[in-house]
């Protein structure tokens, strides 16, 4: 029965909105997407500025100072009469601090993963889980002045000779600030691992002890080395806790009780006094900054490659 | 099922009762042992977690007091405030979270409803990654590149907002990503199926049921952003300022630089504003912290 529909159709209805092209609707939908890639695209936008910002100024302070210096050399003066760029120094004390953050967070972390993961019940895991989250969210300042008031007394009063700026103290909070990423980046990969798995080995007599060392810890270890790999690449890139308690002497000897300077804590030495723009040691922060930028990238990229790479498929 | 003792007797060289049972003791007194050591490695976290709270408490409580909070800094002690600083932490925080709430969420409900499964998408995503990853005070540098001297915002707030957004949009992005792929796909085929167009889907059905996971990841990142202290040095925040900024040009102080700014004075007093002006960053913190998780569990499981 085709009667005529005066009133109202759907399909007339849908024909019409079709025609109307420039409707609210349909600009949106043109529109939006469009927007919303340029917004995802920002992300984009920020690497190649810190590309060009890096690389820029670096080119600059190349110019002034030669490349086999920079990477040759261990003595770092930048603001003496006699000015030398060898970066080593630097490079030292940062690894000084990354090895004994390292020293104190691997087994911490690792043990807080562990237990968490295998021995804890479900309602201990719901109290001390959000507990690491505080401790991950302590801001690095609140961890330096920690550090700097209360950590390098303490050893002062253990170790005689310790100064009072020294690598030991902020390597030792470092180490306890990346506890909570070790812990809950393994608890992550170790509780994926299959219930089955677990079962299948505690039914052949293993202890629990035996189940996290030999079963679940290789099964999870793609995670694990990921946790460690990007615990390294904070530490590297930590700077208020080694700027308040490393103390501002580059030297390339590895010392942990005597006073170091990172590479970060000499971008910000460098940074707050009044290093007039143009001068060597304004060029400087970019070398340095673009040589920290390379290692923590290294280390990102490789922390993904393990995960991708070596993930184990149930 | 006992077995008689003389097969036991005949399997002797082979399998050595009291041996194998002290060896089962041994690795059960193992288990027990290393149960408590891995406890012991958790509980040194949570140990200096509450020493960092008491350290912090025992120094500085005494001097946070409404003086404190309302006074300017000072070269004596007991009259020195952390007014300039707070007041510059919330115009941070006022200028940030539009920011990264317009920029990240756009960002992750292109990824998550728009993306086409190609080479530029997964370009992005790693990108975003590995954005995730840098150092803050590479990001400082950025700032004084771009912000500081090429756009000449100057030391302003605008310099340093734009700066510490630039850093949490890695953060905000990848929450507000597992906020909306946490939304049922049920819920988006029904609004299209009602013949809504794909943004009107997006923006009234999916984004009102991702909020709260949105919301959720933005105050976590924001907080990351207003502890952060180095890449505000890079942009040049002053250390000591007599006003409070007129505008998001003004040259501005924040919380984290007062502290940082107390805590490289020798004299204890300076050490214990210090401590009070960590107590009134923590508290804030500890606020917005508590917000996000009272947002997370009040609307997680709703849809």
């Amino acid at each position: 029965m085709n009667q005529p529909n005066k009133g109202f159709s759907i399909r007339e209805m849908i024909e019409t909105n079709k025609k109307k092209k420039y409707s609210t609707t349909n600009v949106f939908d043109k529109v939006m997407p469009f927007l919303l890639f340029l917004s995802a695209f920002v992300s984009v936008v920020t690497t190649v500025g810190i590309a060009f910002t890096l690389g820029f100024e670096l080119f600059k302070f190349f110019e002034r100072v030669p490349v086999a210096e920079f990477l040759g050399s261990t003595e770092w003066y930048p603001l003496s009469a006699d000015q030398r760029f060898g970066v080593w120094a630097l490079v030292m004390g940062t690894l000084q601090i990354t090895v004994i953050a390292m020293i104190v967070a691997v087994p911490l972390g690792l043990a807080s993963a562990i237990y968490l993961s295998e021995y804890a019940s479900e309602r201990a895991r719901t109290i001390l889980k959000p507990i690491l989250e505080v401790l991950a969210g302590v801001p690095t300042i609140v961890f330096g002045f920690f550090a700097l008031s209360f950590v390098t007394p303490i050893l002062q009063a253990l170790i005689p000779g310790l100064q009072i700026y020294n690598a030991l103290s902020p390597g030792i909070v470092v180490g306890i600030m990346i506890i909570p990423m070790i812990a809950s980046i393994s608890e992550d990969s170790m509780s994926a691992v299959p219930k089955k798995i677990r079962d299948g080995a505690l039914g052949l007599g293993a202890t629990r002890l035996e189940v996290a060392i030999k079963v679940v810890m290789p099964a999870a270890l793609s995670g694990i080395i990921a946790s460690i790999v990007l615990g390294m690449s904070r530490a590297i890139g930590e700077t208020m806790i080694v700027t308040i308690a490393g103390g501002s002497q580059p030297n390339f000897e590895f010392n942990p009780l005597n006073a170091i300077q990172t590479m970060t804590a000499y971008i910000v030495q460098i940074a707050k006094g009044d290093a007039g723009y143009g001068t060597i040691e304004y060029y400087s922060i970019y070398a340095v900054g673009a040589l920290l930028f390379i290692f923590t990238l290294v280390m990102n990229l490789f922390a993904n490659w393990v995960t991708r790479r070596f993930r184990e498929e149930y | 099922m006992a077995l008689p003792n003389s097969e036991f007797k005949n399997t002797k060289n082979l399998m050595d009762r009291a041996s194998v049972s002290q060896r089962i003791k041994r690795r059960l007194q193992l288990n027990e042992i290393f149960k408590y050591v891995f406890l012991a490695g958790l509980v040194f976290a949570l140990l200096v977690l509450s020493t960092l709270i008491y350290d912090v408490v025992s120094k500085g409580g005494g001097w946070v007091n409404l003086d404190f909070l309302r006074n300017f800094p000072s070269r004596r002690p007991e009259q020195a405030g952390l007014y300039p600083a707070l007041i510059g932490s919330l115009w941070l925080m006022m200028l940030i979270v539009p920011m990264v709430f317009i920029v990240g969420v756009g960002a992750a409900i292109y990824l998550e409803e728009y993306a086409p499964k190609n080479r530029v998408t997964s370009f992005i995503e790693v990108n975003i990654s590995n954005l995730a990853g840098v150092p803050s005070i590479v990001f400082g540098l950025l700032g004084l590149t771009i912000f500081v001297r090429i756009m000449e915002l100057g030391n302003s707030i605008m310099a340093g907002a734009l700066t510490l957004g630039l850093m949490s949009l890695p953060i905000v992005i990848v929450a507000s990503q597992e906020a909306l792929r946490s939304v049922k796909m049920e819920l988006r085929h029904a609004s299209l199926a009602l013949g809504a167009s794909k943004w009107q889907t997006t923006f009234n059905v999916v984004l009102p049921s991702a909020i709260p996971g949105i919301i959720t990841g933005i105050i976590l990142a924001v907080s990351r952003a207003i502890g952060e202290t180095a890449p505000l040095i890079m942009v040049g925040a002053a250390t000591f300022i007599s006003t409070t900024p007129s505008s998001v040009f003004s040259d501005f102080t924040a919380l984290p630089i007062q502290i940082y700014n107390w805590t490289s004075r020798p004299q204890a007093e300076f050490q214990n504003l210090a401590a009070a002006g960590i107590i009134v960053l923590m508290t804030m913190l500890i606020i917005m912290n508590s917000a996000a998780i009272y947002i997370r569990n009040k609307y997680t499981n709703r849809h």
